[in-house]
């Protein structure tokens, strides 16, 4: 462990998480211009339509609906259970993966479609080995 | 162009084998299905083998060196759970191209115990946890809940599956287990990822299983045609572009496109099928393939689970092996175990599982990722 190689700041957790600098922080999306088909991260060629260099970023909403969920009871040792694992479509488009928390881990407490937003906190304490600490996104409930 | 059949064709009964290597358990099956013909290796012009654990290491070749090295061409492949599907279907290619005449198609596997899948790996901290869940039962769970989100399917049905595949093992000596799971003790079992619990995961298990396929000309030189099945069918499917497949794998529309072609190709239809062994990886994901492969309506997997429909003695029985969730899952194997299972119900040779009368058999694996393997097999009228 070297906390001294430390980055200043906490690191994005994923590469689509931006942290603009002196602004919030977002998920970004990639567009295609052609077919509308929206990426999670940077890339050239699009999936959908196969049309090249046609993509450009976009900021997803911190907006949404939860579409599926489950509720994991056992993961890899170490790993904190319960948790909601959550698939959430953001408003505008882009479909998201993510921990749902500050909601019951209980299928009768969650609904299908129900309002989502999208909140940015610390990685649950996790840091990497040379003691980065990251920030991440969560879902939570929006009333 | 040929029409080709399996002539041999056999699997290991399923288990634990640390001790053994995987081209020890994968010679096993190739002998079975080799006596199940009366064929010898020399007789076989190339080895088509599924391995995906060790899919850099030579699987086949290392198979040939345990029970004969004849110098044949040897195609290895991975294809994740459709790793044996597509290893018999390389098989089945050869022989309607007319290249060769009589070949081995071979799939095994060996497993660790535990959760597969959402293993991390990657820079920067595990996302398992922290980013919702990859792991298969939770990746499965989430699948099943867009057709309870869908059509209000219930844990309840969900668990049903689990009942029946159970309940048909106990009849398939072959099956990891021969043991009956009672609804309340499948839906009381260990949650692992709501709606699966313990008992609605497929087993992890070695295994391996083998055929022999043969063109129609040689099959009837060499009098093979008496229990030869026909394969009316072979096709595979990756996973068309989706909207939400960046996070959330489609096993649906890959397979809903594989079964029309292989209605097509076999020129049957869903009201045809006497049986099916389909990919029932978590009991979630058998009722989404009841509507993918045209069992029932969509929306109909629920109602089609409750009256029994798909249970041995009903319209259309499916997993009557048992399937992953009890017969067992040993990855590279599995596409040509449920080939067995169906070949064996066509001969008439399955004993207290029998679907009687089975003319037309279907097989269906997934590979997350995604791969959609189907075969129709049709039994030879004589």
């Amino acid at each position: 462990m070297s906390e001294e190689k430390a980055a200043q700041g906490p690191l994005p957790v994923v590469p689509f998480l931006k942290l603009p600098e002196g602004g919030d922080p977002y998920l970004e999306g990639y567009k295609c211009k052609s077919c509308s088909a929206i990426y999670l991260g940077e890339r050239s060629v699009c999936a959908k339509c196969g049309t090249r260099d046609q993509l450009e970023p976009t900021r997803l909403a911190n907006t949404g609906t939860l579409y599926v969920y489950s509720i994991v009871h056992r993961s890899f040792p170490g790993i904190e259970v319960p948790y909601v694992s959550a698939i959430v479509d953001l408003d505008g488009g882009g479909t998201v993966k993510g921990n749902l928390i500050n909601v019951e881990p209980d299928p009768e407490k969650i609904e299908f479609g129900m309002p989502i937003e999208v909140v940015y906190k610390d990685a649950l304490g996790r840091k990497d080995r040379d003691g980065n600490s990251y920030l991440s996104y969560f879902f939570q409930p929006r009333s | 162009m040929t029409d080709a059949y399996v002539v041999g064709i056999d699997m290991i009964k399923f288990g634990r084998f640390p001790d053994r290597s995987v081209p020890n358990i994968g010679a096993e099956a190739a002998l079975l299905a080799l006596d199940d013909c009366g064929l010898k290796i020399q007789d076989m012009e190339a080895l088509y083998c599924g391995n995906l654990g060790q899919a850099n290491a030579m699987v086949g070749q290392r198979v040939l060196q345990e029970i004969g090295q004849t110098g044949i061409p040897v195609v290895n492949c991975a294809n994740a759970c459709a790793t044996g599907a597509t290893a018999f279907r390389e098989a089945w290619m050869s022989i309607k191209a007319g290249v060769y005449d009589v070949v081995l198609a071979l799939g095994v596997e060996q497993m660790g115990r535990g959760l597969l899948g959402g293993g991390g790996g990657g820079t920067g901290i595990p996302k398992e946890g922290l980013l919702g869940s990859a792991t298969m039962p939770a990746v499965f769970a989430e699948a099943g809940q867009e057709h309870a989100r869908k059509y209000g399917t219930t844990f309840e049905q969900f668990a049903k599956v689990s009942v029946k595949n159970h309940h048909h093992s106990t009849m398939n000596a072959k099956a990891m287990y021969q043991k009956e799971t009672p609804l309340d003790e499948v839906m009381n079992a260990e949650m692992i990822s709501y709606p699966n619990t313990k008992l609605m995961c497929s087993v992890n298990v070695d295994g391996s299983a083998a055929a022999v396929l043969c063109s129609e000309k040689k099959a009837r030189e060499l009098g093979l045609m008496g229990r030869a099945v026909k394969v009316s069918a072979s096709v595979l499917t990756s996973d068309p572009w989706q909207e939400r497949d960046l996070v959330m794998p489609d096993v649906n529309t890959c397979t809903r496109q594989a079964a029309a072609k292989a209605f097509e190709m076999a020129g049957v239809g869903p009201e045809d099928v006497n049986l099916v062994e389909l990919h029932d990886c978590f009991a979630t994901a058998e009722i989404l393939h009841y509507e993918n492969l045209g069992l029932c309506k969509d929306g109909e997997a629920g109602r089609l689970i409750d009256e029994g429909e798909t249970a041995l003695g009903g319209r259309v029985p499916v997993n009557v092996s048992g399937g992953l969730l009890s017969k067992g899952h040993p990855l590279g194997a599995t596409g040509i175990a449920n080939i067995y299972e169906v070949s064996t119900h066509l001969r008439g040779e399955a004993g207290k599982r029998q679907v009687e009368g089975a003319k037309v058999g279907m097989t269906h694996v997934i590979g997350l990722g995604s791969a959609c393997g189907i075969h129709i097999l049709e039994k030879v009228a004589n």
